[in-house]
């Protein structure tokens, strides 16, 4: 059974001065699986987040990837093992093109970022495939335009055109949603369902409506322990869930 | 920064704009010592390499080292030494000066470079000041009166630099091969991740990239042509000092480029010119040139933010021109 989860985290404890973010939290990510990891405001969703990612060190527990310890592994020596993170803001690379966007998570392969004497004309055998993840994405018509004067929506296909040019085997979107009109959100979630194929997402979701039919699996957290998990049947109708969640209602969110 | 996308749309007939528009600067450099005072062209480009090397760090990293004058003074220092004391020829002095600036900016960088904004500032500028007082203590510097005398020596054995002319347009050469060099950089796979970086380091990171070691890298090159530009200086005025190492010029430097335009090709040299002509042609006010220089200063803040080639580079990246 082991081998099933690609993501293990043991007794993952963040604390902060005098205060536990995240506490005891024991989560199990079943390879090919969407799993989202939910709760109300300071549930200690994004820090458990940036914990697996290593973006934050952790007070206590352990991490594991593919059955490797990653605890203290460097949030760069990550992406090499196939675990790519993205950002609640919006992360694209402002001043680049889209296309250069997408390349720069490509050119990573080529090993020739840190030839500094080459030209970067040499970037162009790249072009092909970032523009096949552009069309992926649907943002190909902006491939001239540098990313910081695309709209939000587009911003984060761009992210996600860019994520996958790196061909993680695990993805973690930190709010993919947020701040999106219903029409993106329909589109992202249509684009997510797409891209979870042969691989596994991890997210954190604000909304448990959102991730109502997209997720295999939901954990919910709540004052940073894991209050319930299980598909979205068996969670909506978790009474300690409906109570985190009261004042929200659950699923009246869209 | 956008610059191939533009290149590739522009017509492809004939020259581009980019090449007539850097042709005619250069016909102008090729052109100025007949009409200006040679020594001030050559004093305004060891500023404008200086200054483009620190544009490097400051417009593409964004990172702000307030102790680029160490690299500029010591190599100064060194092909000083060197061509005086060793008999080193000028090209092999330069090269000698531009070698220690590196290796120091390896060391400087590799202990600043995890620390950002005013904590990066404060780090250089405190190397900066304890090279300054090796360079104060340090026999073969010596102290207050420099190293003068310094003979320009012959390039490669042949050409004789106590010429002028012959010294301007060798000046000239090492700032336009060491611009271009710049170029490069930043239109490279390298430079490409450095710019990714500067936009968000964090997504850099998560897309597996190692930040420091890219940032190191510019750091060290970055101050190896900081110091190629001392190196010059001190063969031009055949003179290296205090003045040199001192955080004035540390500061002097970032007012260049901040007045030139940061993140632009030209802009450093702009900068550099305006501020090396403020210094020569009101020296005689004495020390209100520090006052007319912040007052100009404060002028560009508030009026043109983004710096004299920083104003007009969106006009010219229309025309397909790069500034």
């Amino acid at each position: 059974m082991g081998d099933d989860f690609i993501v293990e985290t043991k007794n993952l404890t963040k604390e902060f001065k005098g205060f536990v973010a995240v506490s005891d939290v024991n989560l199990k990510v079943r390879r090919h699986t969407i799993h989202a990891l939910i709760g109300p405001n300071g549930a200690g969703k994004t820090t458990c987040f940036n914990l697996i990612t290593k973006f934050l060190p952790p007070s206590r527990g352990t991490i594991l990837l593919n059955g490797r310890d990653i605890t203290n592994t460097a949030p760069a020596d990550i992406a090499r093992l196939g675990m790519v993170r993205s950002f609640q803001i919006s992360a694209v690379f402002g001043h680049l093109t889209a296309l250069e966007n997408v390349r720069v998570a490509l050119q990573r392969k080529l090993g020739t970022s840190f030839h500094f004497w080459k030209s970067d004309s040499s970037l162009a055998a790249l072009n092909e495939q970032a523009e096949q993840l552009l069309e992926d994405v649907g943002v190909q018509e902006y491939r001239d335009i540098p990313a910081g004067e695309l709209s939000y929506g587009r911003k984060r296909a761009l992210e996600i055109a860019t994520t996958l040019a790196l061909e993680p085997e695990m993805l973690l979107l930190d709010e993919p949603m947020a701040g999106m009109g219903t029409e993106d959100v329909a589109r992202t979630a249509e684009l997510i369902r797409r891209v979870s194929k042969d691989r596994t997402i991890l997210m954190v979701e604000h909304n448990l409506s959102v991730v109502a039919d997209l997720s295999d699996t939901i954990t919910v957290l709540k004052l940073g322990k894991v209050l319930a998990e299980g598909p979205y049947s068996a969670i909506s109708q978790n009474p300690e869930v409906i109570e985190a969640y009261m004042g929200h209602g659950v699923g009246s969110h869209a | 920064m956008t610059s191939q996308s533009v290149t590739t749309t522009a017509p492809s007939s004939g020259p581009s704009r980019q090449t007539i528009f850097v042709g005619i600067l250069l016909v102008l450099a090729l052109a100025a010592p007949f009409a200006v005072y040679p020594v001030f062209l050559m004093k305004g480009l060891c500023f404008a390499l200086f200054a483009a090397a620190f544009n490097l760090l400051l417009g593409y990293v964004g990172l702000l080292s307030f102790g680029h004058a160490m690299f500029f003074g010591w190599s100064a220092y060194i092909t000083a030494h060197a061509a005086k004391e060793w008999g080193l020829t000028p090209e092999l002095a330069i090269l000698l000066g531009t070698a220690a600036a590196a290796a120091l900016g390896a060391v400087v960088g590799w202990l600043a470079i995890r620390r950002q904004g005013i904590y990066f500032a404060m780090i250089t500028l405190a190397l900066a000041q304890l090279m300054y007082f090796v360079a104060l203590q340090a026999p073969f510097t010596h102290g207050e009166d420099g190293i003068q005398g310094v003979p320009r020596g012959h390039l490669f054995g042949l050409i004789d630099l106590s010429d002028t002319m012959n010294m301007y347009y060798f000046v000239l050469a090492v700032f336009v091969l060491a611009v271009l060099f710049l170029y490069r950089v930043l239109h490279s796979p390298f430079g490409q991740v450095l710019k990714a970086i500067r936009d968000n380091e964090p997504r850099a990171i998560s897309l597996g990239y190692q930040v420091h070691r890219y940032k190191l890298i510019a750091f060290v090159i970055s101050a190896g042509l900081s110091g190629m530009a001392g190196s010059v200086k001190s063969l031009v005025f055949q003179l290296a000092s205090l003045a040199d190492v001192h955080w004035h010029t540390s500061g002097e430097v970032v007012l260049m480029t901040l007045l030139g335009g940061v993140g632009t090709i030209f802009g450093p040299t702009a900068g550099a010119y305006l501020v090396v002509t403020i210094q020569n042609y009101f020296a005689s006010a004495g020390s209100w040139v520090t006052i007319i220089q912040g007052f100009i200063f404060v002028i560009c803040v508030l009026a043109f933010r983004a710096g004299i080639v920083g104003v007009f580079a969106p006009l010219l990246k229309k025309r397909g021109i790069e500034a």
